[in-house]
């Protein structure tokens, strides 16, 4: 069964990487002009040993099986903007710092947003649990870069507490994932609350009480292993949320993570380097949303009695 | 979903009386009010346009004159930011719309059609959903140069397919009601119990899910304004106001807190108006 849903699963990741990989390449072909051409005329004779080093002369299906076939064997090519870099090379320098602040972004979304919701379900039509959802409301409507900012000017400009940017020390990096975490950790906890309130009114739970067990006990094995499930069907979301913030904060802090580079190859029309770090992305996301959705399967038994469930 | 005798419609009624008595509700659908009306009356409450620049009044603290301060070309603040939010709540609009309709019809063509080819249509829109939307964006942003149609055909491109698996799901499960039987056994044709039946009965379903796709939209267009990808000068949307006021925040604040708080507030709005809109549609959640 389980052998069954991974093969599923992993062919659609298959395909629709296939999919990312040729609507890139082509979307990039079909931009007019020319990646060389500047402000400043260049001679005709340049253009040509031009294109011709990045074989950008040959019939287009070769240049599309010479790009399929970098892809497969992780060699996406030179950046034409920045001379002696690859893709690779950015990739392998930027993503890891990309990676450090992802991962606490993501750690404090998990802990601030499930902790948050779970207080808030236990005053359940009170004023904390008002109080709270209404902060909830108002962190899934600022967009990341105002908060960021505007953290940024606070925290660090006037009240010196933290660095303003750049990167090093563990200091620099609670700002960023901070501001990149808000915004998710607004969202599990109020996708927390619901399921709680939800998993509160049910019967299983009055007989937990009725069997004496203490409020801590319920709290752990009942309430928090049944509601949690809903958010790890989050997690693939949550990490492409992390990866969206990622651009902005990255560039609002200095860091030199990948993000920024995305960003950055974005603003000059660095079209490898787009390419190679969508290419990229898109690996990394479907790959996380894939395991997200082994772990779902493997935490609820009650999907292995039907699968098909999970599609609803 | 029990609605007994009292018909489709008195159901509605009662979902709208339930969306009014929600009072973060109320509050969203009076702000939502407020800005739709200001969008329109706003640019013209005062004798500045959206591009008229005032060189030697840059930068100017808000005043008498220019009620939310000018910018660094000197346009006054106040006009384009309902200029902005015509272009943002449009863009949100639109996309939602876009989303619904196509959304609508290939989730319920989906789900009443033979299943072999459901599990087709279902099995593309999957894959489909699991690219990336934000890189696809970008890429097709870069590619086809920013505008308001690119960010819509950007925007729209994946977002119908939340829509469209939703509906499906609802529309399999209304499926199963006695009155669909009936109906087929009257010999209805297949559209008709879809546009008769079943989509009036998850209109509920609908219209929350477009109601919460306008603040993702304006969201996205304000994001791609950051990337640079926004709107063109001397247009404005607050997603580009934002991004504008962004490095003058130090010496030049109102610059960033006006277009950042009527995102804000606009997000807020939809948002606290789409949970009221859930709440009141879904049964499961009245208590």
């Amino acid at each position: 069964m389980i052998a069954k849903l991974i093969f599923k699963k992993l062919s659609y990741l298959l395909i629709a990487l296939f999919f990312v990989c040729t609507l890139t390449f082509f979307l990039m072909k079909a931009i007019p002009g020319d990646p060389f051409l500047q402000e400043q005329a260049v001679p005709e004779e340049i253009l040509k040993s031009l294109r011709a080093h990045y074989g950008l002369d040959q019939p287009i299906l070769t240049q599309y099986f010479k790009y399929m076939k970098g892809i497969l064997t992780w060699n996406l090519g030179p950046s034409f903007k920045y001379e002696m870099q690859t893709v690779n090379q950015i990739i392998k320098e930027g993503f890891p710092i990309s990676f450090v602040i992802g991962a606490e972004a993501l750690t404090f979304a998990l802990l601030g947003g499930i902790s948050l919701g779970t207080i808030s379900s236990f005053f359940h039509k009170k004023s904390q649990d008002h109080l709270l959802m209404l902060l909830a409301v108002v962190g899934i409507s600022v967009p990341s870069y105002i908060l960021a900012t505007v953290l940024q000017y606070i925290v660090a400009m006037k009240l010196n507490l933290l660095p303003v940017a750049r990167w090093g020390t563990f200091a620099h990096t609670i700002l960023p994932s901070l501001a990149l975490g808000a915004l998710p950790m607004a969202y599990i906890a109020r996708l927390t609350r619901a399921n709680m309130v939800e998993v509160i009114g049910q019967d299983y739970i009055l007989t937990a009480k009725a069997k004496g067990l203490s409020p801590f006990k319920i709290a752990m094995h009942h309430l928090l292993k049944n509601s949690l499930l809903p958010v790890i069907t989050y997690l693939g979301p949550l990490s492409s949320s992390i990866l969206t913030g990622s651009f902005v904060i990255e560039k609002i802090f200095g860091i030199p993570g990948l993000g920024g580079w995305f960003v950055s190859s974005i603003i000059n029309r660095d079209y490898t380097v787009i390419m190679g770090v969508t290419v990229f992305y898109s690996t990394i996301l479907m790959l996380s949303i894939f395991c997200v959705d082994l772990l779902y399967y493997l935490l609820d038994p009650r999907l292995r009695v039907k699968v098909s469930y999970a599609k609803g | 979903m029990q609605k007994g005798k009292r018909g489709i419609a008195t159901y509605y009624i009662e979902a709208g009386e339930e969306l009014v008595k929600n009072r973060m509700a109320l509050c969203g659908l009076i702000v939502l009010a407020a800005l739709f009306l200001m969008a329109l009356i706003g640019p013209h409450l005062n004798n500045h346009t959206y591009f008229d620049t005032h060189l030697s009044l840059k930068n100017h603290p808000p005043s008498r004159q220019f009620w939310f301060g000018t910018d660094e070309l000197g346009r006054d603040i106040f006009t384009r930011i309902w200029w902005g939010a015509r272009i943002s709540l449009f863009v949100g609009i639109c996309a939602a719309f876009i989303d619904m309709i196509v959304g609508v019809c290939y989730g319920g063509i989906a789900a009443m059609i033979h299943p072999k080819i459901e599990e087709f249509m279902m099995r593309c829109a999957d894959i489909l959903y699991s690219l990336p939307q934000l890189l696809l964006t970008i890429l097709l942003m870069v590619i086809m140069g920013s505008g308001i149609t690119t960010i819509l055909i950007a925007l729209t491109l994946t977002g119908w397919i939340n829509m469209a698996r939703i509906i499906r799901g609802q529309i399999l499960q209304v499926k199963q009601n006695e009155y669909v039987q009936a109906a087929q056994a009257l010999g209805a044709s297949q559209m008709r119990i879809l546009g008769r039946h079943l989509i009036p009965n998850v209109v509920g379903s609908i219209i929350t899910t477009a109601t919460l796709t306008i603040p993702s939209a304006i969201f996205m267009e304000a994001f791609l304004s950051f990337l640079g990808l926004g709107v063109q000068a001397p247009f404005a949307s607050w997603g580009t106001m934002a991004s504008d006021g962004l490095n003058a925040m130090r010496y030049y604040p109102w610059r960033l807190f006006f277009p950042a708080a009527f995102i804000s507030m606009a997000m807020l709005a939809f948002n606290m108006v789409g949970d009221g809109l859930r709440d009141a549609f879904d049964p499961r959640l009245k208590t």
